[in-house]
């Protein structure tokens, strides 16, 4: 089994040496496979979130609902007012998350619906330190274990736990994974984590139509802007003064006592506002057939 | 993966998938009732398509699945959709009712509990936790002394490790269920040793999804 707790695996990782290396040898030993072949299938995952980032950078076309397109390639073209490297990591997640929409290969990390999130924090990251691909790579596995912590103590599903179980799990994945990658210790790491998921504590899962477009590919984008947040504090030296692993099950206590139509179910939030229902009602499904009309009661 | 959710495609094909594996054989007609988020937003999602296409046996990254349901019509595969309360549930559950060209029915209830990840909660009436994760077997079998002795000590004779196990009665001495994860699969061989085994009445490997 995958590490249950982020203190168990931040000591794992001092043993090892890194988060990335802990979580490795953990899969390993899970798995029976060799350390170089989950290298090499989790460079495999690397290239599809490299493919992603470039496809939908590339894409200007709206997706098959009509309700997302093009704002990847807008960031990209646009006066970026923090730089160049903010505004490529916020380009990159919107990225994933319209070629998401058009029904393109991703990697759900943790899921589809916040899948921009991780690639475009730790790409990033990369870019900004020229990390290596195997340096990458291991973020990658260091992210991926903290993200089974959070679905071992809570839960990764927008219809359990609401939007802060996905785009806030994937917040603090990329922000314990991106401080490793800038040098920082596992503890400095388990604050980054923290500190991105307090941001957003009871963010709500309300998507337009009851597709994962509207806000879920703009809310990949604002999750990343959170990591950074919470990278730049915990490398200052900013510690959260509660433990990343009781941040985790406070999240999952506060999914539970979303309502139900807060959590996946288009019946709350933006889903709910007058043009959110009549653009869900216009909407095609990605399988053609129109989107289900909901008229229920939003304080369900 | 492909489609917009981990939860309701990727999640949902291998629900589709399980149920398949645990009707053991070629399905010939389900009717699946969605709970929750599966029955508010599935049909965006493609959560229906997706249960097909597991149905039909495809694994999470098939190109097909998009075309689930055409495929399935030209299988004569025949699929029915209800939505409903299922009661104090995971948000995100479907209840397939299975009949396979064989003739054999099964009730396997499962929920999709996020990032693809499943758990099969209900096999029939006997409450049950399965992922998927590990190849399984499920044997239905009589409650009498001895049986489950027996099962494990066939997979040992095949060096196969049992991971997990758990075993239900409806009562004492009548029909019961284990369900075995193992860390090797379960081959025709050895399901067809222990299904010849006393007190034994139908056997399944359960493939990992």
């Amino acid at each position: 089994m995958a590490y249950a707790t982020y203190a168990g695996l931040a000591e794992a990782a001092r043993i090892h040496g890194s988060l990335g290396a802990a979580a490795l040898a953990r899969e390993a030993e899970d798995s029976g496979l060799s350390p170089d072949a989950l290298n090499a299938r989790m460079g495999a995952e690397l290239d599809v979130m490299e493919s992603a980032i470039s496809a939908g950078l590339a894409g200007t076309d709206r997706s098959r609902s009509g309700l997302t397109g093009g704002d990847a390639a807008r960031v990209m073209a646009g006066p970026s007012v923090l730089g160049p490297g903010f505004r490529d990591a916020l380009a990159s997640a919107i990225a994933v998350g319209e070629t998401n929409a058009r029904m393109g290969r991703i990697v759900a990390a943790p899921t589809a619906g916040a899948s921009g999130v991780v690639p475009a924090v730790l790409m990033a990251i990369g870019r900004l330190r020229g990390s290596s691909r195997a340096q990458t790579i291991s973020a990658l596995f260091a992210a991926g274990a903290v993200g089974a912590v959070i679905a071992a103590r809570a839960t990764l599903s927008g219809a359990a736990g609401g939007c802060q179980a996905e785009v806030g799990a994937a917040s603090a994945m990329s922000a314990a994974a991106a401080a490793e990658m800038m040098g920082a210790d596992p503890e400095t790491c388990g604050h980054a984590a923290a500190l991105a998921l307090q941001g957003q504590m009871g963010l709500v899962c309300d998507p337009v139509g009851g597709l994962v477009e509207l806000p879920c590919v703009m809310r990949n984008a604002t999750g990343t802007a959170v990591a950074f947040a919470a990278i730049e504090m915990a490398l200052a030296g900013v510690r959260f003064p509660i433990p990343l692993d009781e941040v985790i099950v406070a999240m999952g206590q506060v999914g539970r006592s979303l309502p139900p139509s807060l959590r996946e179910t288009a019946l709350g939030g933006l889903a709910a506002t007058p043009t959110g229902r009549s653009l869900g009602r216009t909407a095609c499904t990605p399988y053609g057939s129109p989107a289900p009309e909901r008229d229920g009661d939003p304080n369900a | 993966m492909v489609g917009p959710s981990s939860s309701h495609t990727a999640g949902a094909v291998r629900l589709g998938a399980l149920a398949r594996g645990i009707a053991g054989g070629v399905v010939r007609s389900a009717t699946v009732t969605l709970h929750g988020s599966f029955a508010a937003t599935g049909r965006g999602h493609g959560t229906d398509v997706a249960l097909v296409a597991g149905l039909l046996g495809y694994a999470p990254d098939d190109p097909r699945i998009p075309q689930s349901f055409a495929h399935a019509q030209h299988a004569g595969m025949q699929v029915t959709f209800a939505e409903a309360d299922l009661g104090d549930v995971h948000p995100n559950t479907a209840r397939i009712e299975v009949e396979t060209t064989t003739g054999t029915s099964v009730l396997v209830q499962g929920s999709s509990v996020g990032a693809g990840d499943v758990e099969i909660t209900l096999i029939d009436d006997f409450p049950v936790r399965l992922t998927g994760e590990l190849p399984a077997i499920g044997v239905v079998h009589h409650d009498q002394p001895g049986v489950v002795a027996a099962v494990s000590a066939r997979l040992a004779a095949s060096d196969i490790n049992i991971a997990s196990m758990q075993v239900f009665r409806e009562r004492r001495g009548a029909r019961a269920l284990m369900v075995i994860e193992t860390d090797e699969p379960v081959g025709d061989e050895v399901a067809t040793g222990i299904g010849a085994l006393t007190g034994i009445i139908t056997v399944r490997a359960v493939p990992a999804v």
